[in-house]
């Protein structure tokens, strides 16, 4: 969620009973300010909270004059002093989605690999390293898995310029109400996967300016967002069961919306038992 | 079509004396003449919609120098589109407008019934309340907890204070605490802990008897049936269901406390039924979400015997037993007159508060988990908190037994299940892998003596504890899961049972294989070709006789 608006927003995701002590929100809001102001960035967004055994870490995520360029990530285990994280790759992903329990609050602790068979090994370790993996890797690629897996926005809020670079829409208005209760008014923000596969009708109905990203309507298995209207039906909230922990709040008719993440790190695989 | 301007595409084409129109009398106010048909073919209304495009561009330009917006040409487009959609939108206004807002409204008038004071409440009823404090600070609570990070908007703490006031005020209630929040598909539940007044809940053992006896009844018509038609009947069953595990008493064990839910502050409460060992059993082997529907049906393999009122006591039951901790000394034994043996061998159950507690410091709270202890007690596997010996009849029982039936075969006699005492520390809690069962911390570390000690459960994540001096609480807000790192793997479906029991009249067999029943038929036909060979010389009739087989 926008820097700016955290302490609003914190008051409407906490429905879940997650939030910040006092002193975190205040820290915040100096240190987000000061990255954005060292880091050039356009846009700082809080993205959330991963709790580990031991201490948790405070993500915030900084962005660019396109909103939809790959996103400059940083951690801090106290929310004054912030460092940033490498880019995930493919790699990286790949390996820590072999890791399996809590995180453990050490961005230096290392990961063991005990059950990986003979072949995975070789393709993951090419080059012949230890079975080791830091959890500041596993936070870089859960981070990435998160956002892209169930990281969403209001359609209408961002449009993609003719050129390709993707802006806020200063036009929108916030979703209606009865808008807002479907699934298929809000995208994921990360590259399109689906939209290839429209049909050619559905094609035609599309907005190249603002309908550029897959909506949620199609995700697998369907059924893992749960749309809720809280605090007396005046805030839209979006919880992600696959990420348990995701929350998105959106207050309809008005500009507010934004997600968080306050949770474990670890992604609900027993969901398609769940439901 | 007057003179051509240089921007326009005639122009330079024709030369006076040589355009089209040159036979015409060109007017003195050709320009004037210009501008009125520019106006008048800007005045023509569209055939399809009504609007003209002057009246457009007129509404456009007054809104965009209103409104003053900033790289106005950048977003002219949009405008134009909403100066369009304006001029539509007013003659479905009003339907819109009470379609839309009728949720939130009437949520808002529920909201708005939980401050307003109930009729006849005066200056009486607060001197009793001064004596006898069912209602918990929920905004203090909430306080300690906020220092964590953990709870939920002010806003709706305040709402559920209220709401657990009504509560209040509508049942006889001696304690009643904030359970907690468990979050669902359709809707969440609020969850309030409370105890009865003692002897207030004696309506539901009633019906519980009733159909007991109904039951029995049942029975006796059943057999007289079933003496008139032995003939010809499938042979019995010879299953015999393991016996059914009592639930503990109202205001014991699991069932000490009455919970009681809604959906949303301002919607009635309901309350829970009590629960079922059978119930937690089965609860210990499924992993559902909630709907937030009371009455939805859990569907899962093994049944869960009950709907999700039944799944959502049992999970409140198993939270409840696993992680209600206080800070070591608030609670101790009540001094018992007589010897503390029990038939069950179970501890005691039964707990007061201390009135000379001393408060340890918050670095002590947080350093060790020995000073915190569980003050409720825990659930064993037969799902009980004290155990059950599901084979020892009581008087009553026996004597009609041995009347009807001979004492079928007892199966091997169940060990009995202690579980860990009352009021044993926390850090007896087992981990999962290497993760210890709690995370302490205390809530700040810049201002070391205003923390407040805060601990995290590892094995039902949502679960929180905190001490302050000589506050402490407990409350859970999560989806009401155990945390497991291995995925879960509902349990398969049990064997294929035997059909019948093999005895003399019936024997069961597995089919023979294809191989089988080759080898068999080869080998007959071997038998057949030696006997024809002795048989050739014999008469035909001994030919057809083979046939027949």
């Amino acid at each position: 969620m926008e820097a700016a608006s955290l302490p609003a927003a914190l008051e409407l995701v906490a429905g879940g009973g997650a939030g910040l002590s006092p002193e975190k929100r205040a820290a915040l809001g100096a240190s987000l300010l000061l990255l954005q102001r060292d880091y050039r960035f356009e846009r700082v967004w809080f993205w959330g909270c991963i709790q580990g055994v031991r201490g948790a870490y405070y993500i915030a995520e900084g962005l660019g004059p396109d909103r939809a360029a790959p996103r400059s990530r940083l951690y801090s285990l106290n929310c004054v002093e912030w460092s940033l994280l490498p880019p995930a790759t493919e790699e990286i992903v790949a390996q820590a989605e072999q890791l399996k329990g809590r995180f453990q609050g050490d961005p230096s602790f290392e990961y063991e690999y005990t059950e990986i068979n003979a072949e995975d090994a070789e393709r993951l370790f090419e080059d012949g390293k230890e079975f080791m993996i830091k959890e500041e890797t596993r936070l870089v690629a859960t981070i990435d898995q998160i956002d892209r897996a169930v990281g969403i926005i209001p359609r209408g809020a961002f449009v993609k310029t003719p050129l390709g670079s993707v802006h806020e829409n200063r036009n929108f208005e916030g979703l209606s109400l009865t808008e807002a209760k479907k699934l298929s008014s809000y995208f994921h923000f990360t590259e399109p996967v689906n939209l290839k596969n429209k049909t050619l009708l559905e094609k035609a109905l599309l907005d190249p300016s603002t309908d550029f990203l897959d909506s949620l309507e199609h995700d697998i298995p369907q059924g893992s967002w749960t749309v809720q209207l809280e605090k007396g039906g005046t805030v839209v909230v979006l919880r992600s069961l696959l990420w348990l922990g995701l929350t998105f709040y959106h207050v309809p008719m008005t500009k507010q919306y934004g997600y968080i993440y306050f949770g474990t790190g670890e992604k609900n695989l027993d969901l398609p038992f769940m439901l | 079509h007057g003179p051509y301007q240089p921007h326009e595409p005639g122009y330079g084409l024709y030369q006076p004396g040589y355009s089209p129109y040159d036979d015409q009398i060109p007017d003195p106010n050709s320009r004037m003449l210009a501008i009125q048909n520019a106006k008048a073919y800007l005045l023509q209304s569209s055939t399809t919609s009504g609007l003209n495009l002057y009246d457009h561009l007129a509404n456009m330009l007054t809104k965009i120098l209103d409104e003053q917006p900033t790289n106005v040409v950048d977003i002219i487009e949009n405008i134009s589109k909403d100066v369009k959609w304006a001029q539509f939108r007013k003659k479905t206004d009003t339907l819109r407008d009470e379609h839309e807002v009728i949720p939130a409204f009437e949520a808002a008038e529920k909201r708005k019934a939980l401050f307003l004071k109930a009729n006849g409440e005066g200056d009486e009823e607060l001197e009793e309340e001064i004596g006898e404090m069912p209602l918990p600070n929920v905004m203090e609570t909430a306080f300690y907890f906020e220092q964590a990070g953990i709870g939920l908007s002010k806003d709706e703490s305040y709402h559920i204070f209220l709401a657990l006031k009504k509560l209040i005020s509508v049942q006889p209630i001696q304690t009643c605490r904030f359970w907690g929040k468990i979050l669902g598909l359709e809707m969440n539940y609020i969850i309030a802990e409370v105890q009865y007044h003692e002897g207030e809940e004696e309506e539901e053992t009633e019906e519980e008897e009733v159909i007991e006896e109904g039951g029995k009844g049942m029975g006796e018509d059943e057999d007289e049936d079933e003496d008139e038609e032995k003939e010809d009947e499938p042979p019995k069953s010879t299953y015999k269901p393991p016996p059914v595990i009592p639930k503990e008493e109202n205001g014991t064990g699991a069932n000490k406390f009455v919970y009681f839910v809604c959906n949303e502050p301002g919607k009635p409460w309901v309350k829970l039924p009590s629960v079922t060992p059978a119930q937690i059993v089965c609860a210990r082997k499924i992993k559902k979400f909630f709907t937030g529907r009371l009455d939805a049906p859990v569907v899962s393999f093994p049944p869960f015997p009950g709907n999700e009122a039944n799944y959502l006591r049992a999970q409140i039951a198993r939270i409840s037993a696993g992680t209600q901790i206080s800070p070591i000394g608030f609670y101790q034994f009540a001094e018992e007159e007589g010897e503390e043996e029990e038939e069950g061998g179970g501890g005691r159950d039964t707990y007061e508060e201390n009135p000379d507690f001393q408060p340890l410091s918050v670095a002590e709270m947080v350093d060790s988990l020995t000073t915190w202890v569980h003050h409720r007690q825990s659930i064993l596997n037969q799902g009980r908190c004290v155990w059950l010996n599901p084979f020892q009849k009581s008087e009553e029982e026996e004597e009609e037994e041995n009347e009807e039936e001979e004492k079928a075969e007892e199966p091997d006699e169940q060990q009995q299940e202690i579980g860990p005492p009352l009021l044993t520390p926390v850090s007896e809690d087992e981990g999962i892998q290497n993760i210890p069962a709690w995370t302490a911390q205390p809530s700040t570390n810049l201002i070391p003596q205003y923390a407040v000690a805060i601990l995290r459960s590892n094995r039902w994540p949502g679960a929180y504890a905190f001490a302050s001096g000589k506050k402490f609480d407990n409350i859970y807000f999560g989806w009401g899961h155990k945390y497991s790192p291995e995925n879960h793997a509902p349990a398969l479906p049990p064997p294929v049972q035997a059909e019948y029991p093999s005895g003399p009249e019936i024997a069961e067999a597995r089919d023979p294989t294809l191989e089988e029943e080759q080898a068999f038929k080869a080998a007959k036909e071997e038998a057949l070709a030696a006997a024809e060979e002795e048989e050739d010389e014999e008469d035909v009739e001994d030919d057809e006789e083979e046939e027949d087989d």
